[in-house]
């Protein structure tokens, strides 16, 4: 089947989909947008979180048939701010490949909650696995961006 | 290999695709029948997208009963129906993770009928019905009786998951699950407690602990008996532990990668006797 849909604001699409293929491989392998990791292909992990019509999902769980013109956002799609700002400046990136999905819920955290309260944090993040183990770090870096996006820059929905 | 996807935008259209294709399976949230694809442990003929039926994304007052479609999601169930029916709540808040929550649903919970699914201890607990549809027309099934086996249950090859019915909360309500985690964990094991004041009965659920969710109605019984609803007053000596023993002489375990059978029923006794306790502290606090 072929599948359109609007990917990071700009019309996209692509043929001979697999309808039971999931969003995750649309985007990665059909649609060239690596940013979003394929990791556990179960919900587990987090690493390819995106919005979907402006709300978190785990693209591996999404039919690519149910993205047929939807409005996907992907880490490719977020513009420079604070969240990765604060990513960078606390260490919170090791071998990387948590951070995209990271970046995508945390973005998605302070989009609805400005000021976030420790058990906000955690349960925001409870999907979303760093097999190095670095969540002190993470904790850091999403209480920083919370400082800044309260003083500063309110993060805007990512929804296109 | 092909798939076909249907995606039908109203109801009827998805009971008429489900008639002519009753090999196709249901997908709404996509959190349970996605991880099969992904891993090659189905390849169904069709795939029936419900996403697009809007009906299912709705819910309210049905006479006596609140009416959930089956396609709200367990976010929108914390989010609009935590003082309403706070067990459900409850167990939807432990569902896996927020991108989980987001998009799993309570229909896609009953059509998988997993033992462990954890919105099925609280609608035993609140006596629900389920609502089944065909072209052939439309049953209502109590839950109790919907669970045949694992991962079975009374659905017909052409029916479809309409709805969940179930009475606003009339009393407090509990619910508790062991797992290794806070979050993004299959049920060791789990329990639901209902109080209903008004008629003095208890209402129970446990998940993850027998071949089906399943009620405990001689805990129930015993509850419901020995409660002192007029008085308020405290627990009677033993109750909770009287009630737990029963709860735990309720299930079926069996011992698996989760968990063993014995821990399985000595924790549902720790679970029942605190969801007890917690829900009759609430019951003399605001009545």
């Amino acid at each position: 089947m072929r599948v359109s849909c609007v990917v990071n604001g700009k019309q996209c699409e692509a043929d001979d989909v697999w309808p039971g293929e999931s969003l995750l491989y649309l985007l990665r392998e059909r649609l060239g947008l690596p940013g979003t990791k394929n990791a556990c292909e179960q919900g587990e992990c987090g690493s390819c979180s995106v919005y979907l019509d402006g709300t978190l999902v785990c693209a591996c769980l999404v039919p690519a048939g149910q993205a047929q013109g939807a409005a996907v956002a992907t880490v490719e799609g977020l513009p420079w701010g604070p969240v990765q700002q604060a990513f960078l400046e606390t260490g919170a990136v090791q071998c990387g490949f948590c951070t995209p999905g990271l970046v995508v819920a945390v973005h998605e955290l302070l989009a609805r909650e400005p000021d976030p309260s420790e058990p906000d944090i955690r349960e925001a993040l409870a999907g979303n696995l760093c097999r190095c183990t670095g969540y002190e770090a993470i904790l850091d870096a999403v209480r920083l961006a919370a400082a800044r996006t309260r003083d500063a820059a309110p993060i805007r929905d990512a929804a296109p | 290999m092909t798939v076909d996807f249907h995606q039908p935008s109203t109801w009827d259209d998805a009971l008429a695709v489900k008639a002519a294709h009753p090999d196709a399976v249901p997908v709404a949230g996509g959190t349970d029948v996605m991880v099969e694809l992904n891993f090659d442990r189905r390849r169904p003929p069709a795939l029936l997208d419900l996403g697009r039926v809007t009906e299912l994304a709705q819910w309210g007052q049905d006479g006596a009963h609140l009416r959930l479609g089956a396609g709200v999601s367990y976010r929108r169930i914390i989010d609009e129906l935590g003082s309403r029916l706070p067990g459900l709540a409850l167990a939807a808040r432990t569902v896996g993770s927020a991108q989980i929550r987001n998009r799993g649903t309570v229909g896609g919970n009953l059509g998988s009928a997993s033992p462990a699914g954890d919105a099925h201890p609280p609608l035993l607990a609140g006596d629900a019905l389920v609502e089944l549809a065909s072209v052939r027309g439309t049953r209502r099934v109590p839950v109790r009786e919907f669970f045949t086996g694992p991962k079975r249950s009374v659905l017909a090859p052409d029916e479809l998951i309409a709805a969940v019915l179930v009475e606003p909360a009339a009393g407090a309500q509990q619910f508790a699950k062991v797992g290794t985690r806070t979050a993004m964990v299959i049920a060791v094991c789990s329990f639901a407690l209902a109080l209903d004041p008004v008629r003095r009965k208890v209402g129970t659920g446990i998940g993850s602990a027998a071949p089906t969710p399943v009620r405990a109605t001689a805990a129930a019984a015993l509850a419901g008996a020995e409660l002192p609803w007029d008085s308020g007053a405290a627990l009677p000596a033993g109750l909770a532990q009287r009630f737990g023993e029963l709860v735990a002489g309720a299930a079926a375990p069996i011992d698996d990668v989760r968990g063993t059978a014995a821990y399985r029923r000595q924790a549902l006794a720790v679970l029942a006797r605190r969801t007890l306790t917690w829900a009759w502290e609430e019951y003399t606090r605001c009545g």
